[in-house]
């Protein structure tokens, strides 16, 4: 077949239905993709976008801002990937819209936040344009080593090093880790940013640069174990950085933090409360860990947790992945996802949402703002939760 | 062309026509017996043709190896009758057809064989299995055609059985462990019936099973339970091997407290019997079975067969017993995370 | 900015509308084997009040507008054939009422089949609507607007029999109650015992006005829901054995199917016998009582129940999910149906002809009929599935299609969600008088033609 366009996946995209499922979780409740939730086209699904990039294919729509937006518009939640009823391509729906960014990359078709975005990384490392010798400061004061020979290397990228909220979560988990007994360093003003979002965005050159400079810096140092504090990097080290020849050994610090308290290693008093686990998209259904955050919830004395409607394969984005964290096109209205969420999270009766992205963290945080429910909802991270139980 | 190899004297002089004396679905008196089988013998029609409804049991019963059952499967054929319904009969034949979709694993002297049926080859990890881990075939290329004696279709069994085996002679294979009684059966008891050279050697997978317990006697923590054992129809093809499967128990300490209907009084699971008579007669021959396992206090349903483990799972499981197949059994009793429960 | 443009802007809001090439591509096509014709733009409502308006708004600058639920009927019927606007409603998804006593649910012209589902299942577990196997985020309003049928049409009728109330739009823009709600609170009845006005609007495919409200039946949940399969390879039994299934009225959903592949299936006749019951005492004596109904077939070795053990899943699925691989056989992500109503004692003569048509277009067909009102009527559904990288064959399936309409027409059945060739054929085949007088109603209510123009014309 002759395509206007070279994608790898080129030769499926027309085995779409635009039935519908993806839209949905697996019981139906509600809309389950933020991008169709938010903007309510056909075109902002999965199924829509399918069918679009048969066009661009086919050269039927050429790539204008409003194709990129819609593009970019995905948060990468994989739920469509889950849910779509086409056991012979299902898997590949999230690497067709990858791939289809990639190619708008190449054309220069991208939207300008996400311009800015890639040039944000390229020139100062990180999205938030600050120097690069500022990434460790979230560090003073917690009393965490650099990394020399520890068994851990505690990897906190780009939100949990310069986000007032992610610090605030790479602060508490990198010294909960440590009071613990767990042998950990962290690269401080080292560390760069793992690429997991730039990848997804298309910008495959300078994910591979990233990775390359982080699987030979780790190398160098000798690092085995890893323990991130985002999923996100979770993900793609678990997932991309083997093929680029790193093989590490990749925990979220859930997994670290379930086990010492299954070990009893880490004495909790009680800490009475309501709360209700938000699954972080990259923890949750990209890597499937669902149990570990919940099995620490349970262990803390007193505290009664409640699932929200949609949680564990089900759950419902954040609204921070696939780069919408830093370029927003969700929007802030009422339907954006983060909203969605939060509401969704006050229908439990619990005061305390639960989370373990620093992603997560902030895109709720604001929302909790925007839906003015500061007074009946406070987003804590799971470190925190245990923080407050810990026994004096 | 393959003929069963039947002996016509052998029932003509039999002393005591077992294997319809002791049939748990026809009555019969010594005499009515065994003119009713010479009649079949003699290829005459014969209400037995009609009423069997391939429990397999007189293939048991038999106790000079004439084959009944294959012999009134043969007659049956002949004369163009039907056990179960024709649509379903050829349901299975269809199911069943070569298609070159088969799987095969790290090929070693030694193949464990899951025949056409998926739940098996999903049994074999562990450290029971691990010396064959990979050394596997599963496909209706290697799949055991036994069941179309249930459907009185032995010339597929004839057709197909040849080209199985050529199928596994083609591997190399020296040994076959058959995981199931029915590819077993198939390789002794019809093969031979059948006059076929079967170009490998069939293991029976209790005898592999339980000389693995003994290798790993030391991780073995007895279960201390009691058990209801299941014995499926396929195993009376091969009575000599029925033992094994109380010694496996004995050995990894499971209890089977007697029962009525056990050994040669057991009764089939009766998933067949409802497709070729009705509701009723597999309804009351599940009731009877079921009502008598529970009477045992027995906590499990051990299986030998995923045939009968998925007729009788659920139903069992609502009377409170836990159904679970002999692998898995052992698997727990060697501190390994038995299989899923079907 | 066009004034149109602008008009719409004021009415839904910014988000409300789009003439971006991207929607206007999308919106343009449904995922089956018409050409695609161009909207002009596409409009998004959120309240009736703005259907109302646009509406309105149409009526004056003489713009078609056609509704649309998810465009799954796959029969162009979201198609504009005219240009003008698609008025997608999956915006207006509430639920409104449930009266539980009454058992009846009030939607909006939007809310999806599976937010229905979920819903009930989360609050009223002990009821349940007739839920057809189309993908869930098709939407209740646009299934009974054109006949519909799911899991309790066999003993209750098409869906569309199921609706107790309608709110309607009219084409000239007026808002419009329909049975009980136009004279009170509830929404027990679409019509009886006054003259039944929702004739004018079920089964007209959005040519005479726009729902924005819809009341169902709801019907219990019990708490068992089970099933036997009934395969034969004699096609003359079937509708005996259908006859003998129909006669015990105590049946969920019976389905009839056919298909060459996979190879199980081969040269039979498969009869899905759905049945609940809140205990097993009740679900073992149904059983039996099917079993023993056909018996006699099992007797004869004419047909026989099927194991189950590895297709239960799979076949007591809510929607039925498997339903859609269908369309990736060929690798193409696609397939269409025609699925006219017809006599149950025609199967034989149906089941051949698709067999017939398969063979002449050279292309992969499936074949499930659905019982209706314990057995007065069935849907026969004629599939062939295409490949949409394919033009040829996806001609060739449209082809086939027409061509089993024709047939279908020729055995004095209904077409069913016919696309707009489809109903020129219906209505050159109708009796005249009957024909004028769907003409009359169509022109009254819809005198400036903007309603899904295209459709239910004679030209």
């Amino acid at each position: 077949m002759e395509y206007a366009h070279s994608i790898e996946h080129a030769e499926i995209v027309h085995r779409c239905f635009r039935c519908g499922y993806c839209k949905f979780p697996g019981d139906y409740v509600d809309f389950n993709c933020p991008s169709y939730k938010a903007f309510g086209w056909d075109t902002y699904s999965p199924g829509g976008r399918m069918w679009l990039i048969r066009a661009w294919l086919n050269d039927e729509i050429k790539a204008s801002p409003h194709f990129a937006e819609i593009l970019y518009s995905c948060v990468a939640c994989d739920n469509c990937k889950d849910q779509c009823v086409f056991p012979k391509f299902k898997d590949f729906l999230p690497d067709i819209f990858q791939e289809t960014k990639a190619e708008l990359v190449t054309e220069g078709k991208i939207p300008p936040k996400v311009r800015d975005y890639f040039k944000a990384i390229t020139v100062n490392g990180n999205p938030y344009k600050l120097p690069q010798a500022e990434r460790g400061k979230w560090a003073e004061g917690t009393g965490l080593q650099e990394f020399t020979d520890q068994e851990y290397l505690f990897y906190v990228g780009c939100v949990g090093s310069y986000d007032e909220v992610g610090q605030k979560m790479a602060r508490t988990v990198g010294k909960l880790l440590a009071d613990v007994g767990v042998s950990v360093g962290i690269l401080g003003s080292e560390e760069t940013c793992d690429g997991n979002e730039v990848k997804i965005l298309g910008e495959i050159g300078l994910f591979t640069k990233l990775a390359e400079d982080n699987i030979m810096k780790f190398k160098k140092k000798g690092v085995k174990k890893i323990i991130t504090l985002d999923p996100h990097a979770l993900n793609v080290f678990k997932k991309d950085y083997p093929k680029l020849g790193g093989n590490f050994e990749v925990s979220h610090y859930t997994e670290i933090l379930a086990r010492l308290i299954k070990e009893k290693r880490i004495a909790l008093s009680a800490y009475k409360g309501k709360v209700t686990y938000h699954d972080p998209c990259y923890l949750g259904r990209h890597n499937m860990i669902y149990a570990p955050p919940r099995e620490i919830l349970k262990g803390i004395p007193g505290l009664e947790l409640v699932e929200m409607r949609r949680n564990g394969v089900s759950a419902f984005c954040c609204g921070g992945g696939g780069g919408n964290f830093f370029t927003d096109i969700l929007g802030g209205g009422e339907n954006s996802a983060n909203r969605v969420r939060i509401r969704e999270a006050l229908e439990t009766g619990a005061r305390i949402i639960a989370v373990a992205c620093p992603s997560c963290a902030k895109m709720l945080t604001d929302a909790v703002k925007m839906e003015e429910r500061e007074n009946q909802l406070e987003v804590l991270s799971i470190a925190e939760i245990v923080g407050r139980a810990r026994s004096r | 062309m393959y003929a069963l190899e039947f002996d016509e004297n052998v029932c003509a002089k039999c002393p005591s026509p077992d294997c319809l004396l002791k049939c748990q679905y026809m009555k019969w008196d010594k005499e009515t017996a065994h003119g009713e089988m010479m009649k079949v013998v003699r290829g005459e029609d014969s209400r037995l043709l009609k009423e069997c409804v391939t429990c397999y049991a007189c293939e048991e019963y038999c106790r000079r190896g004439n084959h009944p059952f294959y012999l009134i499967s043969e007659r049956r054929e002949e004369k163009g009758l039907y056990t179960a319904p024709r649509p379903i009969t050829n349901q299975w034949i269809n199911m069943t057809r070569m298609q070159g979709k088969q799987m095969v694993g790290k090929i070693t002297d030694r193949v464990l064989s899951s025949c056409f049926i998926p739940a098996l080859g999903g049994m074999v990890s562990g450290e029971i299995f691990k010396d064959l881990t990979g050394s596997i075939v599963f496909g209706a290329e290697f799949m055991c055609p036994a069941v179309h004696t249930h459907f009185a279709k032995m010339s597929v069994i004839k057709e197909r059985l040849p080209m199985v085996m050529e199928n596994f002679k083609k591997l190399g294979v020296k040994e076959v462990i058959c995981l199931h009684d029915e590819c077993y059966g198939t390789y002794t008891s019809i093969a031979s019936a059948y006059g076929m050279e079967v170009p490998f050697k069939p293991i029976y997978y209790m005898d592999f099973l339980l000389d693995r317990l003994k290798e790993l006697q030391d991780k073995i923590k007895p279960l201390n339970i009691k058990a209801a054992y299941q014995r499926p129809c396929s195993n009376r093809l091969i009575p000599d091997k029925h033992h094994l499967a109380k010694d496996i128990m004995d050995f990894i300490g499971v209890e089977l407290p007697e029962r009525e209907y056990q050994d040669e009084n057991c009764l089939c699971c009766a998933d067949i019997l409802r497709s070729i008579s009705g509701y009723r007669l597999a309804n009351d021959v599940q009731q009877r079975n079921i009502e008598d396992m529970l009477k045992t206090g027995a906590e499990y349903c051990v299986f030998n067969c995923p045939a009968c483990q998925s007729t009788l799972s659920e139903k069992v499981g609502k009377k409170g017993l836990k159904p679970i197949h002999i692998i898995d059994l052992c698997k727990i009793a060697i501190g390994e995370k038995g299989g899923a429960v079907r | 900015m066009s004034d149109i443009f602008k008009s719409l802007i004021e009415i839904v809001g910014d988000r409300g509308v789009s003439n971006t090439p991207e929607e206007l591509w999308f919106y343009s096509r449904d995922p089956g084997v018409l050409a695609p014709h161009r909207p002009d733009y596409v409009v998004a409502p959120q309240t009736t009040d703005q259907v109302q308006k646009v509406v309105q708004l149409a009526n004056r600058e003489k713009v078609p507008i056609v509704p649309m639920g998810n465009g799954m009927a796959l029969t162009g019927l979201v198609i504009p054939l005219k240009g003008g606007i698609v008025m997608d409603m999956k915006r207006m998804n509430k639920i409104l009422e449930v009266n539980e006593k009454a058992r009846y649910v009030v939607v909006e012209g939007g809310t999806s089949q599976g937010v229905l589902k979920a819903y009930l299942q989360d609050h009223y577990p002990h009821l349940r609507h007739s839920l057809p196997d189309a993908p869930p985020v098709t939407t209740i309003a646009a299934n009974v607007a054109l006949h519909g049928q799911g899991r309790l049409t066999q003993q209750y009728g098409f869906n569309s029999d199921m609706v107790t109330g309608l709110e309607v739009v009219l084409p000239t823009g007026d808002i419009c109650k329909i049975g009980s709600p136009s004279l009170g609170p509830y929404w027990f009845s679409k019509g009886p015992t006054l003259p039944d006005l929702s004739g004018l609007f079920l089964g007209w495919l959005g040519t005479t006005g726009i729902f924005t409200k819809v009341g169902l039946k709801l019907y219990p949940n019990k708490k068992i829901r089970e099933v036997e399969l009934f395969v034969t390879d004699r096609v003359e039994l079937v509708s005996e054995i259908l006859y003998k299934l129909t006669h015990l009225e105590m049946l969920e959903d019976i389905n009839v199917w056919f298909q060459p592949k996979p190879l199980m299936f081969k040269d039979n006749y498969h009869i899905t016998i759905y049945f609940t019951g809140d205990t097993e005492e009740e679900i073992e004596f149904k059983r039996k009582m099917i079993w023993d109904a056909l018996q006699g077939f099992i007797d004869t070795k004419d047909g026989g129940f099927m194991g189950l053990q590895f297709m239960k899943e799979m076949l007591l699925e809510m929607p039925q999910r498997g339903i859609a691989d269908f369309a990736d056989v060929p690798k193409g992500g696609g397939f269409e149906y025609s699925g006219p109503i017809t006599l149950v004692a025609h199967f034989p003569r149906y089941a051949a002809k698709v067999i017939e048509l398969a063979a002449k277009y050279d292309v992969l067909y499936a074949s499930s009929a659905r019982i209706i009102s314990g057995g007065h009527s069935m849907m026969f559904s004629i599939s062939f599935a295409f490949n949409r990288a394919d033009p040829a064959m996806m001609n060739r399936v449209k082809n086939a299609l027409d061509e089993a309409t024709g047939f279908a027409l020729e055995m004095g059945g209904i077409p069913w969600k016919p696309n707009f060739m489809e109903q020129k054929m219906i209505m050159e085949k109708m009796d005249p008088n009957t024909l004028k007088l769907l003409q009359m109603v169509k022109r009254n209510l819809d005198p400036q033609g903007i309603m899904n123009p295209g459709n239910w014309e004679v030209n």
